[in-house]
């Protein structure tokens, strides 16, 4: 009992006088030392990551160039206009690659944009509260599955599908008729372009949804309202105010889907064909894309021209998604201006 | 003009105006249903893709697919090496790159805000969170496969690693931005050192977000194939040395669904559920960590 009691007044007594004469005399140096110390290694530490990413931005785009240069300095720039792709002469030239991956894309996006429109609506518009956080995590789901579970399940589930219940029924009903006929002539086996198309479309749709969703979120609550208070119905709402007032933001997460679709690869590698050709325009032919081209090729490929060219295609990829990216980082940005100028 | 006249003009006037509201509320009506249909359309893939890999991804999932090696075309096998390899390479990537992904955003959020190097690295950051991944597959391949001449599971844990980073950055960086400044000047007031505040306050308060954005890095890298298939490349056989070639599960599915061999297929299916499982649940506890906070 006594000790106990001693120990409480011990500290009760010390610091009395203690704390005196710590407040005049000076700080221990070594304290005063590592604060200062310390903070400015850490700032360096935090500095030099920050610098990290710009350097991996610039170290992808020289290794790039550095590696393609043998076939940028043989092809130029007539690379992509020549549709020549030929390993064994050492002919190479990106046309149908480039051409595959802007059309599978296009392709997606006419899928994908009213799609996102729609589940955009439906989530910020319609949908009960207590469902819209289910729904939401469920399409943000979808954005989360694996590529290769796309392709994977495109080429072996869905193309048969739809070769089956789409191609075959779209051949009989156009086979005759000319310019059209055309798009749809082509063996109906479910692989090709229209296929890698509709897989993109699966794939970019969460990432469009998710980014309309927030963006017509940001409206502000008093420009719906007065509008509903005018006797608006919910489409006027949306189309008439909600829209206009997000259009940069919808058209910047537009952009951001079209970036992710033109640089997938595991998917369209699966269901695109995989076959150098440019004869017609039919969209379900096999054909080739950038990525899945990259993803072919690449480990088989001899050092040289081969390479370089496989490099050269990387390249523009690379070129294509970065202005593609730009555009919707700025698009969305102005929208965050203009948001802060408004409130 | 006489009474019944007006009578009959006031009569048009309603009835052009009920048809127009009934145009109005009928379209109104369409495109709700429309926005529906979206989003059961949206909805129904997800249920297939995951229906089919449940039920096909079941069918070909045997002890023998987790305890034995990949097999050659119509044998017995399983994917214990593609597994581990992929197990060790996420982990090692993650290991690499979270430091280095938390403290450029704790850069962003706590020493620069607003000046150019921020900018110019949070739009960098974006950019690089949504490139291609093929192309980083390139880029490691040229740094570190063509300089070496052989493919290594070191390249393959470089090129995860650079796809986490930008992905750790963005998180980190929002997630310290929702921390209170009063909590910060609480702790300058009692002088604590700039080091210690962000260590110590303001990432123990992010935490939970932080941890979150590692979840969603890991579940991106777990079923990335593309960066991997000319860096790491695949491997039959056990190994563990990382200066070899590695097996990874997802460039083991691509040989193995690609393949026309059915044993080879099934193993396909079994190693996508797999993957798809891990992805989608480490994503609902992800969702979760952040939904308690």
């Amino acid at each position: 009992m006594s000790t106990t009691l001693s120990a409480i007044q011990m500290p009760a007594n010390g610091p009395a006088p203690f704390s005196g004469s710590v407040m005049t005399s000076p700080p221990p140096l070594k304290v005063a030392r590592s604060g200062p110390m310390a903070d400015r290694i850490f700032a360096v530490l935090a500095k030099g990551a920050a610098l990290f990413t710009l350097a991996m931005l610039i170290a992808i785009l020289a290794s790039l160039t550095i590696s393609a240069w043998p076939a940028i300095d043989k092809f130029g720039l007539g690379f992509l206009t020549s549709t020549k792709w030929d390993p064994v002469k050492e002919e190479f030239g990106g046309l149908v690659m480039i051409y595959g991956t802007l059309v599978t894309s296009f392709i997606a996006l006419m899928i994908a944009v009213p799609v996102s429109f729609g589940i955009a609506i439906f989530l910020t518009e319609l949908s009960p509260s207590w469902l819209k956080r289910p729904l939401g995590t469920a399409i943000e789901l979808l954005a989360a599955v694996p590529s290769i579970v796309y392709g994977m399940w495109g080429l072996l589930v869905f193309s048969p599908v739809l070769a089956t219940y789409v191609q075959q029924p779209l051949q009989h009903a156009f086979g005759g008729v000319p310019v059209i006929g055309a798009l749809f002539a082509g063996p109906p086996v479910g692989i090709g372009i229209l296929s890698a198309g509709i897989i993109l479309a699966i794939m970019i749709i969460p990432f469009i949804a998710a980014v309309m969703r927030d963006v017509f979120e940001v409206t502000p609550t008093l420009l719906k309202e007065s509008a509903y208070g005018l006797g608006a119905t919910t489409w006027e709402v949306v189309s008439k105010v909600v829209l206009p007032y997000t259009k940069a933001g919808v058209v910047g997460g537009i952009m951001l889907g079209l970036g992710r679709a033109i640089g997938e690869t595991m998917a369209v590698t699966f269901v695109i064909g995989n076959f150098n050709q440019l004869d017609s325009l039919s969209v379900f032919q096999a054909a080739n894309s950038i990525t899945s081209a990259l993803a072919n090729e690449f480990a088989e490929a001899g050092e040289g021209l081969h390479q370089g060219a496989l490099m050269y295609l990387g390249l523009v990829l690379f070129f294509i998604t970065f202005v593609v990216l730009s555009l919707s980082k700025l698009l969305l940005s102005q929208l965050k201006k203009n948001e802060g100028a408004r409130t | 003009m006489t009474t019944g006249d007006s009578l009959l003009q006031a009569q048009a006037l309603e009835q052009t105006r009920s048809a127009k509201y009934a145009q109005r509320k009928f379209v109104n009506r369409l495109a709700l249903t429309l926005s529906l249909l979206a989003m059961a359309f949206g909805l129904c893939w997800l249920f297939w893709i995951l229906l089919e890999t449940i039920w096909r991804g079941i069918d070909g999932l045997t002890l023998d697919t987790l305890s034995q090696m990949t097999p050659p075309p119509n044998e017995v096998g399983g994917l214990a090496n593609a597994i581990y390899g992929s197990f060790l390479m996420v982990a090692l990537a993650t290991f690499v790159a979270t430091p280095i992904g938390i403290m450029a955003g704790i850069y962003l959020a706590e020493f620069d805000t607003k000046g150019w190097l921020a900018n110019t690295t949070r739009f960098v950051n974006d950019i690089l969170l949504s490139a291609p991944s093929i192309v980083i597959g390139l880029f490691v391949y040229a740094v570190v496969v063509s300089r070496f001449k052989s493919f290594s599971g070191w390249a393959g844990v470089m090129a995860l690693a650079l796809i986490v980073i930008p992905v750790v950055i963005r998180t980190t960086e929002n997630m310290l931005q929702l921390v209170p400044a009063g909590l910060r000047e609480a702790a300058y007031a009692l002088g604590a050192p700039k080091w210690k505040v962000i260590l110590s306050i303001t990432l123990r308060v992010a935490r939970a977000g932080v941890v979150t954005g590692v979840m969603l890095a890991v579940a991106r890298i777990a079923g990335e194939t593309a960066p991997l298939l000319f860096t790491a490349l695949s491997n039959q056989f056990w190994t563990s040395s990382l200066n070899q070639p590695m097996a990874s599960l997802p460039v083991t599915i691509f040989k193995f669904a690609m393949s026309p061999y059915e044993n080879w297929q099934k193993l396909a299916w079994a190693g996508v559920f797999l993957i798809t499982m891990a992805v989608l649940g480490l994503n609902i506890i992800a969702r979760v960590l952040t939904r308690v906070r």
